[in-house]
């Protein structure tokens, strides 16, 4: 493995790798990709709720802007439960 | 006698066992992932959420519930009726259905 993702697999240049190492170390990496995600979607859609036409400045979209990144935190969350029960309904019914 | 190992759980020869695991399970857990950015984002955008006020109402709450069950309800059907139709006259070179 050439370090693609820029770090050491629990190497420490022994050549041995240590498996709980590498877990953790893939748990950071993936909650990263994951928050990274989260905030893509997020700005994309406060954008495009709170910012009309473009003017010189943020000023007057601030509050908005504020407001959905709450929202939208909020009805992530619900998503994810929902989801969830879904999931465990549909293990129950199997 | 050569005893090599005869995994072939990814094809990498000997995988270590607590590896694999979690591999699996962090790969399932990605799975989830995704699919709740994908429903919040189509759900927010096309269905439940209009201004963005102070708190999430009742009404958008009980909205995101339905858009996910109606979003899984529509996945599920597809995939049945797909499967339906493709025995009758497959489309897909390959089954879908492994």
């Amino acid at each position: 493995m050439e370090g693609g993702f820029g770090s050491d697999f629990g190497g420490s240049g022994s050549g041995k790798l240590d498996p709980g190492l590498i877990m953790e170390q893939v748990k950071v990496q993936i909650a990263v990709a994951n928050a990274q995600e989260l905030l893509q979607r997020m700005t994309d859609k406060c954008f495009r709720k709170c910012i009309g036409k473009p003017g010189g400045s943020l000023d007057n979209s601030e509050q908005c802007i504020a407001m959905c990144m709450d929202r939208y935190m909020d009805a992530w969350n619900t998503v994810s439960r929902a989801y969830n029960s879904r999931l465990q309904r549909e293990r129950a019914n199997m | 006698m050569d005893s090599s190992s005869s995994s072939s759980a990814a094809g990498l020869g000997a995988v270590d066992p607590q590896l694999q695991h979690f591999i699996e399970v962090e790969t399932q857990k990605q799975r989830f992932q995704q699919l709740v950015h994908q429903m919040t984002e189509l759900c927010w955008q096309e269905k439940c959420m209009d201004k963005p006020g102070p708190k999430l109402d009742s009404r958008a709450e009980a909205c995101f519930v339905n858009c996910v069950e109606r979003f899984i309800d529509t996945s599920q059907f597809i995939l049945n009726r797909l499967e339906q139709t493709q025995k009758s006259k497959p489309v897909f070179s390959e089954s879908l259905s492994d």
